[in-house]
């Protein structure tokens, strides 16, 4: 056994305990509230807790317990998960936008007897599935509006428990249970959001989440001044990591966003030393950015694109610490005052020191676009079963096409067919009451296989990964299949949202596009085309057209790669609807589901195929609110451009 | 004339004693006779609809209550008083707050700053102390914006709390109005076709705030709208104006099955 990372530290509650002694009066959470910052000292953080906590244990909450989290990023519900920690019960954040009856799965499978959740949206929502929810005894909310005339025989609010809890006086109780929990008792269970089938619990313990917070916060010399906006979903285990594992370990501060809608806002005012953003975050910085560069006149249009050429060219070589001279340095120098500056602090992004994307493949010209500011942004590779990190870019090694070298403490293994296999402190326990996927996803020396394909590059010993280990097949003629290396070259148009390439066991592939709706609605605009619907505009022919111009150019880059030069888009249609988490198409993370999205398409692939040059179609979708509709639609089938193979050189 | 009981609504609401009782009134314009002899009363915690055809004359009505006309005849009693006839602000400082058909906002103006002014009647301090902006024009400022913050925070409109109203979409617009008006704390919000030109979304979070708005201040509210689902399902009771004279005042079930009211809506053939 290893003996705990730091001193007596092997819970969360005892590094919330080492912040009050070291940072008690530095603000630990903030939240924009009322138009105003609130903030909260790791000392004033601690006493909510320990009244959350104190209040739980007059409902009754026992040792084991499962505590159920959901609601949008604020921290009396981070405080509730450490809440929970106090004593001795497992939280379990769930998606806040997430389904009924997938919060009813959560629920259910885990058993939590109580629900810490934010607003009148969460209540309704667990309500629609009480009925079947014999073990759920309580629900706590955080926002009573709309709750009044709720009957509150089994619902309190946050306030009235924490004040029930500092009556109670039970402090004793809670310091005992708290100082009972050991390095290897479960710290949180992350339900993973499934690209196939039912979501599975993943059991982190206190030894995961720590060492990983420990050794990430190390790599990258976080420091207890950092800022860190938290915004992404509670449930998702990066935010669990960044917003409770590190910043408890590091004492870094956590704020909180007023609503989802104002990040970006927020995010400017709060000028995070430490950001994390998935690709879509930063593509849709980029692509408003451009717009807006569209509407500017002349001669800030010269301004900008001549001085992001300049920070093209040097920005990336000053992050990498390589020697550049004097006349690009001064010019460097010129565009961060005249326009990198300027752009960076309106994105809100002046102060980042580290930056991290992850959970898809980034386009390079995003990639780039961001390391031409100067913004230190790297990428990192992981999943919930490895508490995130598996691999990751050092400072001074940022590449757009790998994901990095092993984080500290992992272990890396390429299995013959190309399926990557790590071990590290941050391995997962198990999946709750799921023995026969633990079993087949970790064996018995701790090895655990990520479903991924990859190669470890020669050289810079950097991990390249190629696609789910399961979606990498092999055509009709036996040539190797890989849909995400050509739907993530697609993606990288701002004008594609998504992609879903097909072509396992055929002749040929072919390709489903969503179009993204601002940057397309917007050169509508810009050029005078009409529409009224999202369906009508995927269908324009000009927008068919321009979508043929960026297969045909993904068709001539894969076509230079010899491997994988199979997998050309022969055939493409442009989807009537965008992919929905709400409908099953995709995951709450935003990643395609892509058998569903098989099934559920079948007629259209079997017409891509049949060679017809329209289809009629008529598909089902849910509204936010649960209601089903169906929407019906004629696509066109288009053919796209093939190029010529390069021919490998004759011996 | 209902019974004046106090009792709690089907969904759990406190409806009070008459807040605001119109007794006979008329209005004119020249020859033109608007109002013809109207009679009705709005009850404390209550949402009451006015609705009727084009012409009908409920905005006239709106604006007899909002004391921006004085009718020829009748008399408007507002909280066990009689109404003089008063200015418009000064029926605003008795807590009366309204939005208009046609959205009346300061465009150049941010929507923090528009629905500041909801606040103008509660403000006491002078030019010279506002001027100074010390000690007591300061608090009262701090108090003020505190309210507005939590209209914002109600509304849902923080992020465009700084955005030039002008350049809002006009659903969103209608939304600022009605936070301009919350800001005045009204006791009695009168709404002018809150709904008009929303689309089925638009209208469904306007209906939401309506009821939310109700429910969680206890504000009563007066309210004209064309759009009829949207009346019924709101409403505690309804007064159905045609041509300027009452034709049906009840609970949402009695006016849909009065004869005259469907006569008016659906036409009737005249000999």
């Amino acid at each position: 056994m290893l003996a705990p990372a730091d001193g007596g530290a092997v819970t969360v509650p005892d590094l919330l305990a080492r912040n009050v002694a070291r940072h008690g009066a530095k603000a630990a959470y903030r939240e924009k509230e009322f138009g105003i910052w609130q903030s909260w000292t790791w000392v004033e953080a601690a006493e909510q807790i320990d009244a959350l906590a104190m209040g739980l244990l007059t409902l009754g909450a026992a040792v084991g317990d499962h505590i159920a989290v959901s609601g949008r990023n604020r921290p009396a519900l981070y405080w509730a998960m450490v809440a929970a920690q106090r004593i001795g019960c497992i939280p379990v954040p769930l998606y806040a936008e997430a389904a009924a009856e997938e919060i009813a799965y959560a629920l259910d499978h885990c058993g939590a007897r109580f629900a810490v959740v934010g607003d009148q949206e969460q209540v309704d929502k667990i309500a629609d599935v009480r009925d079947g929810l014999t073990a759920l005894e309580h629900v706590i909310y955080l926002d009573g509006r709309g709750l009044r005339k709720y009957d509150h025989a089994a619902m309190t609010s946050y306030a009235d428990v924490q004040k029930a809890g500092r009556a109670s006086g039970l402090i004793d109780q809670v310091n005992a249970r708290s100082a009972a929990r050991t390095y290897d008792d479960t710290c949180v269970m992350l339900y993973t959001s499934g690209t196939t089938g039912r979501p599975k619990g993943v059991v982190l313990s206190n030894r995961n989440v720590i060492e990983t917070s420990k050794n990430s916060a190390e790599f990258d010399h976080l420091r207890p001044q950092d800022e860190v906006l938290a915004y992404l979903p509670m449930a998702w285990v990066g935010d669990f990591i960044f917003s409770i594992g590190q910043a408890m370990w590091t004492g870094f501060c956590v704020n909180c966003p007023e609503s989802a809608d104002t990040m970006q806002l927020d995010l400017r005012e709060i000028g995070p030393t430490y950001f994390f953003a998935p690709p879509r975050v930063f593509e849709q910085q980029l692509t408003n950015v451009m717009i807006r560069m569209e509407d500017a006149g002349r001669f800030k249009k010269w301004l900008f694109h001549h001085y992001m050429a300049v920070g093209r060219r040097v920005g990336p070589l000053l992050l990498d610490g390589k020697n550049v001279g004097l006349f690009d340095r001064l010019n460097y120098h010129l565009a961060k005052l005249l326009v990198i500056g300027p752009l960076k602090n309106t994105l809100g992004l002046s102060r980042v020191r580290v930056g991290y994307t992850a959970g898809e493949a980034i386009g390079p010209e995003i990639f780039d676009f961001y390391r031409a500011l100067g913004i230190n942004l790297k990428q990192l590779y992981g999943q919930t079963e490895a508490t995130v990190f598996i691999t990751q870019q050092p400072d001074g090694e940022v590449r757009s096409d790998t994901v990095g070298v092993p984080s500290p403490g992992v272990e890396l293994r390429i299995a013959e067919n190309g399926e990557v296999f790590y071990r590290s402190p941050g391995v997962f326990v198990e999946y709750y009451k799921n023995p026969e996927s633990t079993a087949s996803t970790k064996d018995a020396e701790g090895w655990v296989a990520t479903g991924d394909a990859g190669f470890i590059e020669e050289g810079s010993g950097h991990l390249r990964i190629i696609d789910r280990a399961k979606d990498v097949g092999k055509m009709a003629d036996g040539r190797l299949f890989a849909p995400k290396y050509v739907e993530n070259k697609l993606k990288f148009y701002p004008n594609i949202l998504e992609a879903v390439v097909f072509g396992a066991g055929r002749d040929y592939c072919t390709a489903f596009i969503n179009i993204d709706l601002t940057a397309v609605g917007n050169w509508a605009e810009r050029n005078n085309i009409a529409y009224s619907s999202y369906q009508e505009l995927s269908q324009h022919s000009r927008v068919l057209d321009m979508i043929l111009g960026h297969v045909t150019a993904v068709n001539e880059s894969v076509a230079a790669d010899p491997m994988l030069a199979g997998c050309q888009v022969h055939r493409f249609l442009v989807l009537h609807k965008e992919l929905d988490a709400d409908d099953g198409e995709m995951t709450r993370t935003r990643k395609v589901r892509r058998r569903i999205v098989e099934e559920k398409f079948h007629d259209l692939i079997t017409a891509l195929y049949s060679g017809a040059a329209e289809i009629y179609t008529e598909t089902e979708v849910t509204y936010e609110d649960g209601r089903k509709g169906k929407i019906t639609a004629t696509l066109a089938l288009c053919d796209a451009v093939v190029a010529a193979e390069h021919q490998v050189a004759a011996e | 004339m209902a019974d004046t009981e106090p009792y709690i609504t089907a969904d759990g609401r406190q409806i009070g004693g008459v807040l605001m009782d119109m007794r006979g009134i008329t209005l004119r314009f020249g020859g033109v006779e608007a109002i013809k002899n109207i009679s009705f009363d709005i009850r404390e915690g209550e949402i009451r609809a006015i609705i009727g055809p084009n012409g009908a004359g409920k905005s006239s009505m709106l604006n007899v209550i909002s004391g921006f006309y004085h009718p020829q005849d009748g008399e408007v009693w507002f909280r066990g008083e009689k109404r003089k006839p008063m200015k418009p602000y000064q029926v605003a400082s008795l807590g009366i707050a309204r939005t208009f058909q046609n959205i009346a906002l300061f465009e150049g103006m941010s929507v923090l700053d528009n629905i500041m002014t909801g606040r103008l009647t509660h403000m006491n301090t002078g030019l010279l102390a506002q001027m100074v902006w010390k000690g007591r024009a300061e608090r009262e400022e701090v108090a003020n914006r505190e309210i507005v913050e939590k209209v914002i925070d109600f509304l849902e409109i923080q992020a465009i709390r700084k955005t030039p109203v002008g350049r809002l979409p006009y659903g969103l617009k209608k939304r600022v109005e009605l936070a301009r008006a919350l800001a005045a704390e009204p006791k009695l919000l009168l709404l002018d076709e809150p709904m008009a030109g929303m689309n089925v979304e638009e209208k469904e979070d306007m209906s939401r705030f309506i009821l939310d708005v109700n429910d969680e201040f206890g504000t009563t509210i007066a309210l004209i709208e064309h759009d009829m689902g949207v009346v019924m399902d709101l409403s505690d009771r309804v007064v159905v104006m045609d041509y300027g004279r009452k034709i049906g005042d009840g609970t949402p079930d009695e006016v849909r099955n009065n004869q005259e009211v469907i006569d008016a809506y659906l036409g009737v053939a005249h000999e």
